[in-house]
C-alpha cells in the first residue's frame, strides 16, 4: 500500500513537470541566498581571523627591540629562564623570481594557543616541521618559493596572502639571520611573580595588544552582511512557504481521491513528509551548491574589500565549510518544515468530503487582514518603545525584527485599503470589476508580495548603509591620510633632526605628538597637533563650534572624538579636563570610527608644556611629490623603506576598493529580486489554476483574452508598485537601524545616513520588472485559454 | 588546544597506527634500545641520553605543612626525541617538556612548559647537575644536593633535596622490562630525599619538609602496542620500607605487573609478572572519565595488602597530554604515604 | 448480509443549529443484490452512501458491511475497510490525473493487494478501454473517464460498490451504455451495488429501489 500510494504521490511531479522544476528550485534558490551570504561571511571571517592568527597581531602583547628591528636570540633566553613565556618571531623579506615574500618564522612549540594555525596535514608533521625544514605559504605564492627555497614548499589557503610561514629555525637561515629575532610574542597567562621586563631585557619595549580598530571595521562590515543574511532568510522562507502551498494546494484533490479509496490520512501524512524531507535535502544540496557558487563569483571582491579597507586578509580561496553546508540544509529542511507544517496541518483538519479543488493560500480574507494588521500595529508599538527606550545590541536586531515582520503583516491591509480607495475612484464598469477583483486576488498573492516587500526593502535598506559607508569612510580618509607620507621612527633621539630635515624638503610637516590618558574618565589618547592648513581644510566635524581650530590653535579650546563625547556624555561647549590643572571647552565633535579609545586634539604648544618629554616618532608630510620625497629620505636621508608609508596610494586603494563593494551589493540585490519574482511567480501560477471560473464571466461579457492578459499583468504590477512604495521607507527604517541604533550599540560610534533617491527609483523599477516578467508567463497563458475551457465554467457550473 | 596537537603529533611521530598511551607502544626504528646488564656510569648517566627516544626526571614529593596539612609535589622534565642525535640551535630533534604540580587535600595546580633543545632554553647537564626548561630547575651541586624549583600561573615552590640513602635499579640491575615481549627501559631512582622549603599557593607562602623520589628512566619503547597505559605506585612506609610497583594494562583487560622491594638500606628484591598485584576498590569521575583513586595494592611475598587513598582524588593533570598523578595515602597491613600514576584512562 | 443499516441518524450544523439530514434510516443488502437509491436534493441520499462508505460518521444507529460494524471503527480500520471490501465511484469521477489510465484501474488493487493482471485486462477489454490504457484522464472523455472509475473499483473485487449519480455527469446516451456495462460486470463480479441516482430511468433498471425523503425511507 505505501508504495502504491507513494507512486501516485509522485506520478504528480511527473506529470507537472514545470511545477516540480518549482518546487525544487524555489528551495534551492532560498538556500542558495541564504548559504552565499553565509559563505561569504564564514570565509571573510575565518580567513581574516587567520591572517591575524598567522602574524600573532593584535591578539598579544609584543616585545619589540628599542632601537633596531632585531633582537638577539640570548635575550629571548633570558627571558625564558627568568620564567617570561614569549614566544620568538622572525620576519623579512626574501627576494624571488615573483617579487619579495614575506617570511614569517615561528616557534610551534612556545607560540601562545591559536598563533600558529597552519594545518599540519598529514603530509607534514611536526617533525618535518621542527627538523626537516617545511614552509607553509599561500597557494599564488608557491611557484615562487619553491624556486628561492630549498625546504618542501606546502602550499595552504590559510596563511595570508603574501606570506610563507616556516619555523624559526628555518627563518633564520633563510633570511640569514642566525641568532637573531625580530619580536616577541608575549603569553596572556603569564606565571606568578615574574621580575621586571626592563630589568632583564632593556633593550625591548613592550607594545600592547593592538587596539581592535581593524577588527571594529571589519565586525561593522560583517555585521551588514550578517544582517542581508538575515533578511535573505525571511526572504526565502516566504518563497518555501509559497512552493510548498502551491505544492499541497494542486494535490487536494488527490489526496481526497486517495483517502477515499482507502489510504489512513496518517499514511499519507507520513509520505508527504518524507517525500518533503527528501525534495529538501536535494534541493538544499543544490542551493548550497548555489551558493558556494554565488560566493565563489563574488568572493574576490569581498577578499579585496576587507584587505583594502582594513588591512585584514582574505585567502581568495573558497573552501566549503561545513558550517554553512550545514546551515544551507539546515535551513532547506527547517524552512520546508516550517512551510509544510501549515500546509500538512491543513491536509490533515481538511475533511474528506470538502472540495478536492485547488484554492490558493489565503492569508487574508478581510477579517484576517485586520487581524494581522493588529498584530503588526502591537509589533509597531514594541519596536517605537525599543527605539526610545531599548538599549543593547539584542533589543537592536528585536527592534528590526518587529519592523519587518510587522510591515510584513501590515501589507494586506495597505493593499486592500490601496486598491478600495482605487475603486471608489474607478468609473468605467470595466475598471470597477478590475479593482474589485484585485482585491480578490490580494490574499493569494500577500505571501508573495511580502516576499517582494522584504527584498525591496532590504535591497534599500542595505545599499543606503552601504553607499553611506562608504561617503562617510571617503570624507575620514580624505581627514584622516591628507598627509601624503607618514613616518614613524623608533629612535628618539633621531626625531628633532628628522623634523628640521622635513620642514626643509616639505610643503607642510605634521609631528605626531600622542599620550595615553584618561580624559573624563574614558582611555583615551591626547594628541598635540600643529594647526595647519591641513587640518583646517580636510577635516569634518560631526558637531563644531565657531572658529573651532584658531581656537585650539591658541589654547582655548579641545577636539574631541565621537566616542569620547558619547561615552563622557559630553557635547560641544562643555568643559573637559585634559590635565589635572587643564580644563578647557570642547570646540568640535569628530568622527573616529573604529576605535575603541577616546581622542582629544589640542595644539602642539599646549601639549609639549604639559609633556615635555614627548618628542615626536610620527610625522604625517605633506608634499607634491611623494615619490621623490620619499627617495630622498631613503636614498639621501637613510630612512628604512619601512619607516615610510605612501598614504596617497592607500588611500586611492581604499577608495577604489570600496567601489567593488558596491559590486558585491547589487549582485546580492540582483538575486533578492530574483528570489522575491520567482515568489510571484509561483503565487500567480496558482492563482492561474482558480482564475479561470472567476474570468470566464468577464470573458463573456465581452472583455478578450488578449485584454484580460493584460489586465492580469497589469494587476501585478499594481500590486508589486504599492508594494515597493511600502518597501522604501521600511528599508529606510531598516538602514536607520542598522547606522544609528545597532552599530553604536555594538561598535559605539554612529555611522550618518546619506539617501539616494536616484538609487531607490532605480530600485523600484527593477522591483516592478521583477514583477512584471514574473507575471508575464501567466499572462500570456491566461490570453492563450481556450474559449472551451473557459465554456466549460458555465458547463460545469451545476 | 594546538599545543595538545602538537605535542600528539610529537607523540605519534611516525605510524598511524599509533598504539597505547601517549604513543609509547611504537617501534623504535633508528634509537637505541635497552640491553640487559645495563654498566651505569655516573654522573653521566644521570644526564640525557640523546640516542634513546624517550627519557625523564620524574620527582615526586609527599610534604607536610606546620599545621599538618598533607602536600604532594610533582616535578617533572620529559625529553622526547624526533631524531637520535642532537644538533646546535633550533634543528635540534631533542624537544623537552615538564609538568610540575602542587596537590593540596582540596586543590591540585598544575603548569606545564615545552622548549626545544639546542638553543639553551632547556636541557641536562650533569657536573654540576642542573635539569632545566625555562626557570623551573633541578640544580645542585650535585645529584645528591638539588635545589628543585618551578612555578604556574597560581602556584610556585622553592624544595631544597637531600639525598639520605643510595640510588635504587628496579628489574635486573636497573634494566626494567615493561612487557611479556621483553619491551624494557633503564630504570633507577632516588626514593631517599629528605625536603623542606616553601610552597607558594594562592593563599600564601607555606613552608614544608618530606621526602620525594625520584625516578630517571629512559627507553626507546617501553610499552607492548597492545598495552594502553599503566598505574604506578610508589610508596614509602613509616618501618623504612619502600615499594615502587606497576601495573601495565593490556588492551583485552589483562595486565603485566612489576615491583621492587627496597629494605631501608636500599637493597631490593626484584618482582617478576604477577607477584604485584593493584585493584580498583572505587572510582571517581574527573575531567569527564572515571579513574579508580582507590585502590588495594599487594605484594604477597612481603606480606603487603594495602588500601592506597588518593589525597585528593581530583588530581587531574588537565595538560596537553592528560593523566592523574597525586599524592595517596597508605593503610592496611603497613602504613605510608606515597605517589600514584594512572595514565591512559580514556 | 453485505450490507445492514439500522436506525441510522445523522445532522450537519446549520446556521440556526444542527439541521437533521438522517432521522432513523434502516437499510438491507444481500450479495448480488442491486438498489437504487434516490429522493429530491438534500434528502440525505447522498449522505447515507458516505456513511456506508466510512467517509463520514453517523451520530446514532449501526452500519454493518459484510459483518462488520463500521459505527465503532477507528479511522484507519474504515480506510482498510474502503480498500478492500467497499468501492465507491463518484458522480466526479476522481481519477488521479497523474496516474495513466492502466495504473488508475490497478490502483486500488494494488492498495488493498488484490491486483489480478488478467482481471484488470478483462475489465479494460469490457468496458472498452484498451486503446486507452497508457493515455492520461484528461485525454478521455467524460464517459470515457467513468469508464475507467468503474474498472479501477471492480478491479479490487469489493464485496458492495457504491455508486453516487455515476452517469450524473454523463450525456444521455453514453449514461445508459457505461450503465448497462456497470451492471453486467457487477453482476459478473457477484458484488452488491447501491446506486444514488435521481433518474427514474436508471431507478427502474435496478433490482430494487428505496426512496429516501425528509431522512427517512419511503
Amino acid at each position: 500500500m505505501t508504495w502504491t500510494t507513494l507512486t501516485a504521490l509522485l506520478s504528480h511531479w511527473r506529470r507537472n513537470k514545470v511545477q516540480f522544476f518549482a518546487l525544487i528550485s524555489g528551495l534551492a534558490l532560498a538556500t542558495a541566498l541564504w548559504s552565499g551570504v553565509q559563505a561569504i561571511n564564514a570565509e571573510a571571517r575565518a580567513s581574516y581571523d587567520a591572517a591575524a592568527a598567522t602574524l600573532g597581531e593584535g591578539q598579544f602583547d609584543q616585545l619589540v627591540p628599542r632601537a633596531g628591528d632585531r633582537i638577539d636570540q640570548s635575550t629571548y633566553i633570558a627571558l625564558r629562564r627568568t620564567g617570561w613565556q614569549v614566544s620568538p618571531v622572525l620576519e623579512g623579506r626574501l627576494s624571488t623570481d615573483d617579487g619579495p615574500v614575506r617570511i614569517v618564522g615561528l616557534d610551534p612549540l612556545t607560540a601562545p594557543g591559536g598563533i600558529a594555525p597552519v594545518g599540519m596535514q598529514e603530509d607534514a608533521t611536526l617533525d618535518d616541521f621542527l627538523t626537516r625544514g617545511v614552509v607553509f605559504v599561500a597557494p599564488d605564492m608557491t611557484g615562487a618559493l619553491e624556486g628561492a627555497v630549498s625546504q618542501r614548499v606546502i602550499a595552504d589557503p590559510s596563511v595570508a596572502p603574501g606570506v610563507a610561514l616556516t619555523d624559526i629555525g628555518v627563518a633564520q637561515q633563510l633570511l640569514d639571520a642566525e641568532g637573531q629575532l625580530s619580536r616577541l610574542i608575549v603569553a596572556r597567562v603569564q606565571p606568578m611573580g615574574l621580575p621586571d621586563i626592563a630589568t632583564v631585557a632593556p633593550g625591548l619595549v613592550r607594545q600592547p595588544a593592538q587596539d581592535a580598530g581593524a577588527d571594529r571595521l571589519t565586525d561593522s562590515f560583517h555585521l551588514n552582511l550578517t544582517a542581508f543574511g538575515l533578511l535573505s532568510f525571511a526572504v526565502g522562507i516566504f518563497i518555501v512557504h509559497g512552493t510548498i502551498s502551491l505544492a499541497f494546494e494542486q494535490r487536494r484533490g488527490m489526496v481526497r481521491t486517495l483517502r477515499a479509496l482507502g489510504v489512513p490520512l496518517i499514511t499519507l501524512i507520513w509520505l508527504m513528509i518524507v517525500e518533503l524531507v527528501i525534495f529538501a535535502l536535494v534541493a538544499g544540496g543544490i542551493g548550497v551548491a548555489l551558493g558556494y557558487v554565488i560566493a565563489a563569483v563574488l568572493l574576490p571582491n569581498v577578499a579585496a574589500t576587507l584587505q583594502g579597507l582594513y588591512g585584514a586578509t582574505v585567502a581568495g580561496t573558497l573552501q566549503l565549510r561545513p558550517e554553512w553546508w550545514l546551515s544551507g540544509m539546515a535551513i532547506a529542511v527547517v524552512g520546508t518544515g516550517l512551510a509544510a507544517s501549515g500546509a500538512l496541518w491543513k491536509i490533515a483538519q481538511m475533511p474528506l468530503l470538502s472540495s478536492g479543488r485547488p484554492r490558493a493560500w489565503a492569508v487574508a480574507s478581510g477579517v484576517t487582514a485586520w487581524r494581522l494588521g493588529a498584530i503588526a500595529g502591537v509589533l509597531f508599538g514594541a519596536g517605537a518603545g525599543i527605539a526610545i527606550w531599548g538599549q543593547g545590541l539584542t533589543l537592536g536586531f528585536a527592534l528590526l525584527a518587529c519592523l519587518l515582520i510587522g510591515a510584513a503583516l501590515m501589507l494586506p491591509l495597505v493593499l486592500r485599503g490601496a486598491v478600495t480607495l482605487a475603486d471608489r475612484m474607478a468609473h468605467s464598469a470595466v475598471w470597477q470589476w478590475f479593482w474589485a477583483d484585485t482585491r480578490q486576488q490580494v490574499p493569494g498573492m500577500s505571501l508573495a508580495l511580502m516576499a517582494l516587500l522584504l527584498a525591496t526593502a532590504a535591497n534599500v535598506g542595505v545599499s543606503t548603509m552601504v553607499s553611506s559607508f562608504r561617503v562617510t569612510f571617503v570624507d575620514f580618509l580624505d581627514q584622516r591620510l591628507a598627509p601624503e607620507l607618514f613616518i614613524r621612527i623608533e629612535d628618539a633621539a633621531q626625531s628633532p633632526d628628522l623634523e628640521a630635515y622635513l620642514i626643509a624638503n616639505a610643503r607642510e610637516v605634521l609631528p605626531l605628538l600622542s599620550v595615553e590618558t584618561d580624559i573624563a574618565g574614558v582611555p583615551s589618547d591626547l594628541f598635540g597637533v600643529r594647526v595647519g592648513p591641513t587640518y583646517r581644510e580636510n577635516w569634518l566635524f560631526l558637531a563644531e563650534t565657531p572658529d573651532v581650530w584658531d581656537r585650539v590653535a591658541e589654547g582655548e579650546a579641545v577636539v574631541v572624538s565621537e566616542q569620547l563625547a558619547r561615552r563622557a556624555g559630553l557635547w560641544t561647549g562643555d568643559p573637559v579636563t585634559i590635565a589635572p590643572d587643564l580644563t578647557l571647552p570642547i570646540a568640535a565633535i569628530v568622527a573616529d570610527y573604529g576605535n575603541p579609545l577616546g581622542q582629544a586634539l589640542i595644539s602642539e604648544r599646549l601639549f609639549r608644556d604639559l609633556f615635555p618629554e614627548i618628542v615626536p616618532l610620527s610625522f604625517g608630510v605633506r608634499t607634491d611629490d611623494p615619490a621623490a620625497l620619499r627617495t630622498r629620505l631613503t636614498n639621501d636621508y637613510g630612512l628604512p623603506e619601512t619607516a615610510i608609508t605612501d598614504q596617497s596610494r592607500i588611500k586611492a586603494f581604499s577608495i577604489a576598493v570600496f567601489e567593488r563593494t558596491f559590486t558585491v551589493t547589487g549582485a546580492l540585490n540582483v538575486l533578492t529580486l530574483a528570489v522575491a519574482a520567482f515568489a510571484i511567480l509561483m503565487s500567480l501560477l496558482t492563482l492561474a489554476s482558480i482564475r479561470v471560473p472567476q474570468l470566464a464571466p468577464a470573458w463573456a461579457l465581452g472583455l478578450t483574452r488578449r485584454t484580460l492578459g493584460q489586465l492580469e499583468l497589469l494587476r501585478a504590477l499594481v500590486l508589486a508598485l504599492v508594494t515597493t512604495v511600502l518597501a522604501i521607507p521600511l528599508g529606510l527604517l531598516l538602514a536607520w537601524v542598522l547606522l544609528s541604533y545597532v552599530n553604536v550599540e555594538a561598535f559605539g560610534w554612529k555611522l550618518p545616513m546619506y539617501l539616494f533617491p536616484s538609487h531607490y527609483a532605480l530600485l523600484t523599477l527593477f522591483a516592478l520588472l521583477a514583477a512584471a516578467l514574473a507575471a508575464l508567463w501567466p499572462a500570456i497563458r491566461l490570453a492563450r485559454t481556450p474559449p472551451s475551457d473557459l465554456l466549460k465554467v458555465f458547463a460545469n457550473d451545476r | 588546544m594546538i599545543v595538545r596537537a602538537l605535542l600528539l603529533m610529537l607523540w605519534l611521530p611516525v605510524q598511524a597506527a599509533a598504539q597505547g598511551f601517549a604513543g609509547l607502544g611504537t617501534d623504535a626504528e633508528g634509537f637505541a634500545v635497552p640491553t640487559p646488564n645495563p654498566a651505569f656510569d655516573f654522573p653521566q648517566d644521570h644526564g640525557a641520553h640523546p640516542e634513546y627516544r624517550i627519557e625523564w626526571w620524574y620527582l615526586t614529593a609527599n610534604l607536610t605543612g606546620p599545621d599538618g596539612t598533607l602536600y604532594g609535589v610533582q616535578w617533572t622534565l620529559f625529553r622526547s626525541a624526533l631524531a637520535p642525535e642532537t644538533r646546535e640551535g633550533w634543528s635540534d630533534p631533542q624537544v623537552w617538556f615538564a609538568h610540575a604540580a602542587v596537590t593540596t587535600p582540596d586543590r591540585h595546580l598544575v603548569a606545564e612548559r615545552i622548549a626545544r633543545g639546542g638553543i639553551g632554553q632547556a636541557g641536562v647537564t650533569v657536573d654540576p647537575f642542573d635539569a632545566w626548561i625555562d626557570d623551573w630547575q633541578m640544580a645542585g651541586p650535585s645529584f645528591d644536593n638539588v635545589t628543585l624549583t618551578a612555578r604556574g600561573d597560581a602556584f610556585a615552590y622553592d624544595l631544597g633535596l637531600q639525598a639520605k640513602g643510595p640510588l635504587v635499579f628496579h628489574g635486573e640491575d636497573g634494566f626494567s622490562v615493561k612487557s611479556a615481549q621483553g619491551q624494557a627501559s633503564y630504570y633507577y631512582s632516588q626514593p631517599y630525599y629528605e625536603v623542606a622549603g616553601t610552597l607558594t599557593l594562592p593563599q600564601g607562602d607555606v613552608p614544608v619538609t618530606g621526602t620525594a623520589w625520584l625516578d630517571r628512566e629512559w627507553s626507546s619503547q617501553p610499552l607492548a602496542e597492545t598495552q594502553s597505559g599503566w598505574d604506578w605506585f610508589s610508596l614509602s612506609f613509616e618501618t623504612g620500607e619502600k615499594l615502587m610497583g606497576f601495573l601495565l594494562r593490556e588492551d583485552d583487560g589483562g595486565a603485566f605487573t612489576s615491583a621492587t622491594w627496597i629494605a631501608p638500606d636500599g637493597t631490593t628484591t626484584a618482582y617478576p609478572d604477577g607477584a604485584f598485584a593493584a585493584q580498583p576498590l572505587d572510582w571517581h569521575e574527573v575531567a569527564g572519565r572515571e579513574v579508580p583513586t582507590t585502590w588495594e595494592v599487594q605484594l604477597p611475598d612481603k606480606g603487603v595488602d594495602v588500601t592506597v587513598t588518593a589525597l585528593n582524588p581530583d588530581a587531574w593533570m588537565a595538560l596537553s597530554i592528560p593523566y592523574w598523578e597525586g599524592p595517596v595515602i597508605v593503610e592496611g597491613s603497613h602504613e605510608g604515604r606515597g605517589y600514584l600514576e594512572m595514565t591512559g584512562y580514556e | 448480509m453485505v450490507l445492514n443499516v439500522q436506525d441510522v441518524t445523522k445532522s450537519f450544523p446549520g446556521a440556526e443549529g444542527d439541521v437533521p439530514v438522517l432521522r432513523g434510516v434502516s437499510l438491507m443488502m444481500e450479495r448480488g443484490e442491486t438498489l437504487a437509491l434516490t429522493g429530491e436534493s438534500g434528502s440525505g441520499k447522498s449522505t447515507l452512501l458516505h456513511l456506508i462508505g466510512g467517509l463520514d460518521t453517523v451520530d446514532s444507529g449501526t452500519i454493518h458491511v459484510g459483518g462488520h460494524d463500521i459505527t465503532v471503527m477507528r479511522d484507519t480500520e474504515r480506510a482498510a475497510l474502503r480498500r478492500s471490501d467497499v468501492g465507491v465511484i463518484f458522480q466526479q469521477f476522481n481519477l488521479i490525473p497523474s496516474l495513466t489510465v492502466e495504473a488508475n484501474i490497478a490502483f486500488q488493487a494494488r492498495l488493498s493487494g488484490t491486483f489480478d493482471a488478467e482481471h484488470a485486462a478483462r475489465l479494460s477489454a469490457a468496458l472498452g478501454l484498451n486503446d486507452h490504457v497508457s493515455k492520461y484522464p484528461e485525454a478521455l472523455s467524460g464517459g470515457q473517464q467513468q469508464r475507467v472509475a468503474i474498472a479501477r473499483t471492480l478491479c479490487a473485487r469489493p464485496g458492495l460498490v457504491l455508486a453516487d449519480e455515476p452517469t450524473g455527469n454523463l450525456d444521455e446516451a453514453t449514461a445508459s451504455e457505461v450503465l448497462d456495462q456497470m451492471l453486467a460486470l457487477v453482476h459478473e463480479t457477484g458484488a452488491a451495488l447501491l446506486m444514488v441516482t435521481h433518474s427514474q430511468t436508471v431507478a427502474r433498471r435496478m433490482g430494487r429501489h428505496v426512496h429516501l425523503s425528509q431522512g427517512h425511507v419511503v
